[in-house]
Parts: structure tokens; C-alpha cells; sequence
């Protein structure tokens, strides 16, 4: 008796919640205005991100809320922009630093990469830069080849960083939180083709910890391993090979560094074959982090065919409508490559 | 009735408002310094530090009269030459040296070293490896101190050579737009590694880019303890004011090459000598003889004593430990 009301409590809850459904960017907004709200020391600054309300409208209406101190438009300067963020939160406050396109983020890399992310380090121990760079990612617009990079793999290359690129609603706005929580900088990827999908949000604040992998479907046949926008690719290639009855395992490390390869072992071992899948140019990129990690553990008995990695092409992205799409992987390369492995084809 | 001679130089020491005992600590500052870059110089090339270092000798001036308009809760940014600014902010000579000799109890633990020497208690917030680096950093520590209400400053030391670079532009607009209670401080040593101003420049003064912010902008005798003091302490009120940056350029001149592995082809012999004439600490020690606070005599032992501290500090960084290799990875992450 009490088990069935416990169901059926949960099931009302379900029901509930299942109601609120919101936008990744709403998520993305929501999460800014919870940490804006909580603690007076998180503010944020970047270009058109006041009364424009950010180039894909993400911090629409923040202004209104917090005030231009808070909501802070800056000049075209993503050098002193990334600068900012570090000097403000090495002496006490957690800034969310916005770059409007990742393609831009080139212009803070000194900063980022040679001040911020080394400095806890070089200065033994003895400071801490609690930032976040927000800055959406990827190809998909017909913006071509200056705003359309998929750059996380370099700053997962640097210690010191921490590396954040969700797929979900769910995950923009608990990532989000917990990346302003953190201590660390921490680059927050988002997605330009993410921005408009819909998912079940919570209300109200919750984390989701950084650097744990999820299972986003359970499957017994090939793993996927994807990140951001492939997430949901690998998850409609999915509901596709279930009708030829092949099951992927879709899972999203969510967080790229540090990395929890764990999750991925664990689901290797299941499914003795795995697909790695991301949308930024193949070589070099984290994927090969991904089948490393794979091969080099556990998993490795368990193999029954070989890691494939499935990328974007070693190209820029280009302009034209069908080229662009044939650079990156669409949900009918992950359909072709996933069965190729579920048959035992490679 | 006692009869006192009125000097130019007892004038200007009163127009400072410095009083005998802070501009004999500022000589005593300036000493240690002198002190312990020629120590440093020293002990590399008895090969007893190694890597590659910067060092100030002949900026001493510079680096004592902008922290003499500081408070100790203010925060400073330093350059790859930033010896004497951690030294002219307050750092223990002992602890400096033992980061120098990469120990455990250094201000960095060791992993720090020459370049990238901080003492984020005392508001150093660290020499920098990158021409311009610490400029766009300041920028944000100023928007700190402006957004907690404190009346706190930040002032950056940077060298000729970083105002060439595009992150002085961001930083000094940013700066100017937000009214941030940021000092910038261009130590103008004449060259930037070997190019010199006369060639880098296009204009006769650093300080005159400030008109393109909006912002205030003077060029000062880098080696006159007292015009540095001057120039920076009128910036900084106008900081702690709450109206905004201002640009200072100390012209002044390294006595030494850019670092460790300069032959200096592209400077004479004889243009050394000629700023060696215009020593700074010589110059303090003469201006405050001739307005009567002190006697060369007590003046005198200032430089050995200095030396003494050094060496004290050598034989403390000798005797500590090296870090434990098992702690490389702490430090990383918070």
C-alpha cells in the first residue's frame, strides 16, 4: 500500500514537472538569473548582453532584473573581457564572462590560456579564479567558417581548465550552476543549434556536478559516446536502429574536463563496442581522448570490434547550405556508422 | 630664534608630504632592491639558481615611488621585471629568495619562480611572463574593487613594450569607460628587449595615448623617487576618488641587459654610463644630504645593510626544503 502511493505520488510529480518544459537558452537564462539572485558576488559581462539581450537572446531581460553593474555590456575587447573575468575573480568575485561567438574566443586565449587558467598554480595554491566563459559553439547557421568553430579540445589541453558542453535543458541550467559554484575557470560550451530545443526543466535551483558522464539511453549493443549537439543526433539514431533492432547506449560526458571516462568504461564493458562521435574536426579532437581512455583500461577485454570515431571533416566550415552539413555528422552518419558496428562490418 | 636655510630640495621634499622617515624607508627599499638583484645576478652565474630573470637595477625609483601612494590593502600588478615592485610592495627579502631558489616555503611554493613571483596576501598579484599580460587582469581587479565599494586601487606596472600591444588598448578604454580605480604605470626602460622607443613609437611621449581614453596622462623622471611618488600618488586619489584610471610613464633605463641571454648589440657602452650617472638611489641620497634630513654619514651604511639583509636571505633559502615531487599536481585545481 504504502509502495503504491509512493508510485503514485511519484507519478503525479512526474506529471507536474513533465509541464515545465523549457528552451536550452531559457534554461541557460534561468540558471544566471538563480545565481545572480543567490549571491551578489556573480555578475555577468560580455558584448550585447544588456538591452540586446545577448546574439541568441540568452540573457534576455537580465538587465531589467540586475542592473547594467550586473549585466554588464562591454566594448568589442574579448581580450580584457577574459582579463576582467580573471582580475574580478582572483580578488573576490565569480564573474560569468560571455564571448558571443566561441570563433571570438581566439582573442582572449592569452588571457584564458597563459594568466587564468595557470595562475592558482604558479602562485602556489594561494589564489583561485572562480570563473565562467560562456560561449556558444558549432556549425549548423550558414555563418561559415569564422563563426562556426568547435574549439573545446584546446582548452581541454590546458591544466588548469575545466571544460562543460551540455546537450540538455536539464544540463544547461545544473551545469551552469555548478560551473558558477566552482572554483576553477571553467568554459562553458554551448550549443548555437541547441538554443531553441525543448526539455524538461526543474524549477528552481539544482546542480547537476561537473565531471560526471550520464547514460542518456540504455542499449546493449553499441555504445555512443557523443557530446553537445550530437547528443540528440545519436539519441534520433537511435529511436532509428531500435526499429531494426539494434539498441545504442547513448552517453554524454557532459563535462570534457575533467573527464569522467568511467561511465564510458562501464558502458563498453556492456556493449563491447563504441562510437565516439563530436561535431569538431576529427583530429585531435576529444574523441580521441574518449578511445583512449576506452582502450587503455578495463574495457579493452571487452572490445568486440574497434572504437570508431565519427567527426567532424579536417575542414573550415563552409558556407554553403549542403556543405556545411557534409563537414559535421548528421543523425544518418551516426545511423550508418553505429549499424556498421552493431553488424560487425569494421 | 633658530635660523633655518630653506633649499630647493627641503621645498620639495615638503611639497611631497613625505615625511623623513618614509623617504628614508624608500631609500632603504630602494637599497634592497639594488641588493638583491645584484645577488640574484650573482647566484646564476655561480649557477646556483637557474632558469632566466629580469632584473631592475637602475629602476629602483620607479618601482618604490608608485607603492610608497599605496596602502598596504591595495593590490599591484607586476612585470617580468618585477623584483623591486614585490620588494617596494612589502614582500620578506627571505621568502622572495627561496622561491627564487625554488623552495617549498617560497611565495609560490617553488613554482612560481623569477617570473612569475606573487604574493597575493601582501596585494602583489604577481610578476607576469606575457608583455601586457597582468594589463587586462588589472582592469578586472579594479572592477572588483569598484563593484565591492571598497576605496581600494590597483596599480599595474608594465613596460614600454606592453603599451605596443593590443591588450593596453582594451584595458585602458575598458578602464575609461567603467571609471575604475586603476593606476597604470609604464616603465618606460627605453627598450622593449631590443627595440628601442625611438623606433616603436611614433610619438614623443608613452603618456600621450591617455588623450585617446579620456584619461590623464604625465611623463615623470622615472629615476626621481619624488616625481614618481608625485604623479602616482595624484592618481591614485583621483582613483580612490571614484574618477577613474590614469596613465603615468617613469622614464628610466636598465642597467642590465633584457635577461640572462642578451649580448646588447643594440646599445653602447657609453650610453649605459650615461644613465649610470643618474643613479636613482645616488640621487635620493643627494637630495636628502642637501635638504639637511640626514647625514651622508647615517646615509652611508644604508647600501651595506641592505646587502647583509640579502645575504641573510640567501642563507635562509639555502637551508629549505624543495617541494615534495608527490605534491606537483596540488594547486592545479581549487
Amino acid at each position: 500500500m504504502p509502495d503504491l502511493m509512493q508510485a503514485e505520488l511519484k507519478t503525479q510529480t512526474h506529471a507536474a514537472e513533465a509541464v515545465r518544459e523549457m528552451t536550452y537558452a531559457h534554461a541557460i537564462r534561468e540558471a544566471l538569473q538563480l545565481a545572480m539572485r543567490r549571491d551578489e558576488r556573480v555578475f555577468m559581462l560580455g558584448e550585447d548582453i544588456g538591452v540586446y539581450g545577448g546574439a541568441f537572446g540568452v540573457t534576455d531581460g537580465l538587465i531589467e532584473e540586475f542592473g547594467a553593474e550586473r549585466v554588464r555590456d562591454t566594448p568589442i575587447s574579448e581580450a580584457v573581457i577574459a582579463g576582467a573575468a580573471i582580475g574580478a575573480a582572483v580578488t573576490g568575485m565569480r564573474p560569468v564572462a560571455e564571448i558571443q561567438f566561441m570563433d571570438f574566443i581566439t582573442l582572449s586565449m592569452e588571457q584564458l590560456v597563459l594568466q587564468g587558467a595557470k595562475m592558482r598554480f604558479m602562485f602556489g595554491g594561494k589564489a583561485s579564479v572562480p570563473l565562467v566563459l560562456r560561449t556558444p559553439a558549432g556549425s549548423g547557421t550558414g555563418a561559415a567558417a569564422q563563426h562556426s568553430e568547435s574549439l573545446e579540445a584546446w582548452f581541454v589541453h590546458v591544466p588548469g581548465l575545466k571544460v562543460v558542453m551540455p546537450a540538455t535543458p536539464y544540463d544547461a541550467k545544473g551545469l551552469l550552476l555548478a560551473a558558477i559554484e566552482d572554483d576553477n575557470p571553467v568554459i562553458f560550451v554551448e550549443h548555437k543549434l541547441l538554443y531553441r530545443t525543448k526539455g524538461h526543466v526543474p524549477e528552481g535551483y539544482y546542480i547537476v556536478p561537473l565531471s560526471q558522464s550520464e547514460v542518456k539511453r540504455e542499449g546493449r549493443d553499441v555504445t555512443v559516446v557523443a557530446t553537445s549537439i550530437m547528443v540528440p543526433r545519436a539519441l534520433e539514431a537511435a529511436d532509428l536502429l531500435a526499429q531494426e533492432g539494434i539498441e545504442l547506449e547513448v552517453v554524454d560526458p557532459r563535462t570534457l574536463k575533467p573527464y569522467d571516462a568511467a561511465t564510458v568504461t562501464r558502458s563498453v564493458c556492456k556493449t563491447g563496442r563504441a562510437l565516439v562521435v563530436h561535431e569538431a574536426p576529427k583530429t585531435g579532437g576529444f574523441g580521441a581522448e574518449v578511445v583512449a581512455e576506452i582502450v587503455a583500461g578495463e574495457a579493452f577485454d571487452y572490445l568486440d570490434a574497434p572504437v570508431r570515431r565519427l567527426a567532424g571533416l579536417d575542414v573550415p566550415i563552409p558556407y554553403n547550405r549542403e556543405l556545411e552539413r557534409t563537414a559535421v555528422p548528421q543523425v544518418a552518419d551516426i545511423v550508418r556508422e553505429a549499424r556498421a558496428l552493431a553488424r560487425g562490418e569494421y | 630664534m633658530s635660523y633655518q636655510t630653506v633649499t630647493d630640495e627641503s621645498e620639495q621634499i615638503a611639497a611631497s608630504g613625505l615625511t623623513p622617515e618614509q623617504l628614508l624607508q624608500a631609500l632603504r627599499q630602494m637599497h634592497l632592491i639594488r641588493a638583491f638583484e645584484e645577488k640574484a645576478e650573482a647566484l646564476y652565474a655561480l649557477g646556483k639558481i637557474h632558469g632566466t630573470m629580469h632584473l631592475s637595477i637602475g629602476q629602483e625609483a620607479s618601482a618604490v615611488g608608485a607603492c610608497l601612494a599605496l596602502r598596504p590593502d591595495d593590490t599591484i600588478l607586476s612585470t617580468h621585471r618585477g623584483h623591486g615592485h614585490c620588494i617596494a610592495k612589502g614582500a620578506e627579502p627571505p621568502l622572495m629568495m627561496a622561491e627564487f631558489f625554488g623552495k617549498e616555503v617560497g611565495y609560490c611554493r617553488g613554482r612560481g619562480g623569477s617570473m612569475h613571483i606573487a604574493d597575493v596576501a601582501g596585494g602583489n598579484l604577481g610578476a607576469n611572463g606575457i608583455v601586457a599580460g597582468g594589463l587586462p587582469i588589472s582592469t578586472g581587479v579594479g572592477l572588483s574593487l569598484q563593484m565591492q565599494r571598497t576605496d581600494r586601487v590597483c596599480l599595474t606596472f608594465f613596460g614600454d613594450g606592453a603599451a605596443n600591444e593590443g591588450a593596453f588598448h582594451e584595458s585602458l578604454n575598458l578602464a575609461a569607460i567603467w571609471r575604475l580605480p586603476v593606476v597604470y604605470v609604464c616603465e618606460n626602460n627605453q627598450y622593449a628587449m631590443s627595440m628601442p622607443v625611438t623606433a616603436a613609437f611614433p610619438i614623443r611621449q608613452i603618456s600621450e595615448r591617455a588623450a585617446a581614453y579620456g584619461i590623464p596622462g604625465v611623463t615623470v623622471d622615472g629615476n626621481d623617487l619624488l616625481a614618481v611618488y608625485g604623479a602616482v600618488e595624484t592618481a591614485v586619489s583621483r582613483a580612490r576618488a571614484g574618477e577613474g584610471p590614469s596613465l603615468i610613464e617613469a622614464v628610466t633605463y636598465r642597467w642590465r641587459g633584457h635577461s640572462k641571454s642578451d649580448r646588447q648589440r643594440y646599445r653602447t657602452r657609453d650610453e649605459v654610463k650615461e644613465w649610470q650617472a643618474r643613479d636613482p638611489i645616488t640621487r635620493l641620497e643627494n637630495l636628502l644630504v642637501a635638504a639637511d634630513l640626514f647625514t651622508a654619514e647615517k646615509l652611508a651604511d644604508l647600501g651595506a645593510a641592505a646587502r647583509q639583509t640579502i645575504e641573510d636571505s640567501v642563507a635562509f633559502a639555502e637551508a629549505q626544503a624543495d617541494p615534495d615531487p608527490a605534491t606537483i599536481l596540488e594547486g592545479v585545481y581549487a
